[in-house]
């Protein structure tokens, strides 16, 4: 599969036609998703007249007639957009997200569904109210979550590249599952106006993407102040790609000390042999100390569940999404006066049927930790240790240019292995979430296997708003190594249907 | 030592406008249990004097001119609606005067 950079070259030289990338890629999805699920749903015929009236009309911008593949939280205008979640089921917003706005005006066809966990709130996309994802290099295996169809789509070449979401790690933790490439940018790097809100401080839209030079062009793309989003900094965008061609030669790599409790051995192994490519690459490194990333995990599942709780307040059944069906329309319940049937029942039942087992999870989780009597020593207190933890980051970074971390402590995990165990699943994210509690940006990018052939991912992470170094020093290991040309043998996954 | 009763759970899914059914809410409460045990051994870290941050961005009263622009048509905001009629969004009876 040819990466978004080399389609659009190919394309804008004349030397392919966009229509055959198109009609080849639907029939690669056809093929691939039955048995991999990374799509909720496509629509093949509207995805081509979206092309055809691209071809008429323009317009022809750096992305033009390159399809890329959104994440089900993004909305796409007239596209259903159901989160993940039957509570959406059947939404289709008004108006599109600035970051498909983005892609749009650059000429890209967008295909809209990639799966995910409901509401983003998972780390394997098993919560999806249409069904799991499933790993395309093991399909026994989650491509990690929340943005897993996102991943597994790339990987599996049923997708160019991609939008994904991430507010724990949604987006680097199935790169790294995968073995494709994906970007958190900094807070405020990316408009969320349209992204359906998860935990409003801590969400950012981001690619996932075939390699680096794929992340640094959608990021181009996507980033930028948005007036429509009064948390995205009026910062200036650099030239990203421009960035990716730049020596790492000397760039500082700072390696903190990490809780190894979890560690698997084989990305133990991963990491240090990443180390010491980097290291013969000219980058030095140097230790470095985050004290508090042994809290994140605390920090995260209280901030984040609260924030949740808050946003999810308002799918009640009453202006868009989903009603219980004993109060829906043309039920006749909303006609009789009793108790059992007034306003409050209609939120109750809607609610109690339209979330998920994980969501209600949070929701209570979010509820409480925000009832009175809890504020202060769960809230408050998760919101003191963010300060402690962003401190921890402001050091590191004052001492290096790049942290290197791995992205996930295991390679993916089997279908329905901590389901049911809510706290195993969130220790999945540890090495994640605290680059979302500080708002800097992180990237993932494949840095080997695992004894089991599954892929492992390495992570690093900047100062706010350099994501052009961590490109820089991201695209310099991927040019020494070879992981992200490697590709699941698809006649396998075509087997596993 | 539990920190939540399936009872506080009860009232808690009540606040969130979450009807629980009654065996469900043992299931869900020892599970909300077991995170919030988790997440409480944050309460040991010393943070008196430390400032609380709820979001990382330092921007402050993002404002914009005051002027009307176009926004979202009522016909297309109702036409989301799970019931309506006409202009309006239907809901079950809000206040019961008998």
């Amino acid at each position: 599969m040819l990466t978004a950079r080399e389609l659009r070259d190919q394309i804008a030289a004349g030397a392919l036609d966009p229509r055959v990338v198109l009609h080849e890629l639907l029939q690669r999805i056809s093929r691939i998703n039955p048995a991999v699920g990374a799509y909720v749903a496509v629509d093949p015929e509207r995805i081509t007249a979206q092309l055809e009236e691209r071809l008429r009309h323009g317009p022809r911008g750096p992305l033009f007639g390159v399809p890329i593949t959104i994440k089900d939280n993004l909305c796409v205008r007239g596209e259903e957009t159901a989160c993940g979640s039957r509570i959406l089921s059947g939404f289709r917003p008004p108006y599109h997200a600035t970051v498909v706005e983005r892609l749009l005006q650059a000429g890209a066809i967008v295909i809209p569904r990639a799966n995910m966990d409901e509401f983003a709130f998972g780390s394997s996309t098993e919560t999806s109210a249409f069904g799991p994802t499933r790993n395309p290099w093991d399909v026994t295996r989650v491509p990690g979550g929340s943005s897993g169809g996102s991943a597994a789509a790339v990987a599996a070449g049923a997708a160019v590249a991609a939008l994904g979401t991430d507010t724990g790690g949604s987006i680097r933790q199935p790169a790294a599952f995968c073995g494709v490439v994906g970007l958190k940018p900094t807070y405020g790097r990316v408009s969320r106006y349209g992204l359906i809100a998860f935990a409003s401080s801590l969400d950012q839209a981001g690619p996932i993407t075939q390699d680096v030079t794929d992340c640094a062009l959608l990021l181009s793309v996507i980033a930028g102040q948005d007036p429509r989003d009064s948390t995205s900094a009026p910062m200036p965008v650099p030239d990203y790609l421009a960035a990716v061609s730049q020596t790492a030669r000397g760039l500082r790599v700072g390696l903190p000390k990490l809780p190894a409790e979890g560690l698997d051995g084989d990305v133990r192994a991963a990491m240090d042999e990443a180390t010491r490519v980097l290291e013969r690459l000219g980058l030095t490194t140097v230790p470095v100390e985050l004290p508090h990333i042994h809290q994140a995990i605390e920090t995260y599942y209280i901030i984040a569940t609260a924030e949740a709780s808050s946003n999810l307040a308002r799918y009640d059944g009453v202006r868009y999404g989903w009603r219980a069906s004993e109060f829906a329309a043309g039920g006749g319940s909303v006609e009789p006066s009793s108790a059992q049937r007034g306003v409050l029942q209609m939120y109750l039942h809607t609610r109690a049927q339209g979330f998920g087992p994980e969501a209600l999870r949070r929701i209570l989780l979010g509820t409480y930790v925000l009832s009175r009597g809890y504020y202060d020593a769960y809230y408050l207190q998760g919101m003191k240790v963010r300060t402690l933890m962003k401190r921890d980051f402001d050091a590191a970074l004052s001492q290096c240019d790049v942290l290197l971390l791995p992205t996930a402590p295991t390679p993916a995990f089997r279908l329905g292995e901590k389901l049911d165990n809510p706290l195993q699943m969130y220790l999945s994210d540890i090495y994640t979430i605290s680059a979302n509690l500080a708002g800097v940006p992180a990237i993932s990018l494949p840095c080997g296997f695992s004894s089991a052939g599954l892929p492992i991912g390495m992570q690093l992470i900047a100062a706010p708003f350099q994501e052009a170094t961590l490109l820089r020093a991201a695209r310099a290991y991927e040019q020494a190594t070879d992981w992200h040309r490697r590709h699941p043998a698809i006649s396998s996954v075509e087997q596993a249907r | 030592m539990a920190v939540v009763t399936p009872a506080e759970v009860q009232a808690v899914a009540f606040l969130a406008r979450v009807q629980l059914a009654d065996g469900q809410a043992q299931h869900v409460a020892a599970q909300v249990d077991q995170v919030l045990a988790y997440v409480r051994k944050l309460q040991a870290i010393p943070t008196q004097s430390i400032e609380p941050t709820s979001h990382v961005l330092p921007l402050a009263n993002v404002t914009r001119p005051d002027q009307t622009v176009p926004s979202l048509a009522p016909e297309e905001a109702v036409r989301l609606a799970p019931d309506r009629r006409g202009h309006l969004v239907r809901v079950p009876k809000v206040v019961d005067l008998s």
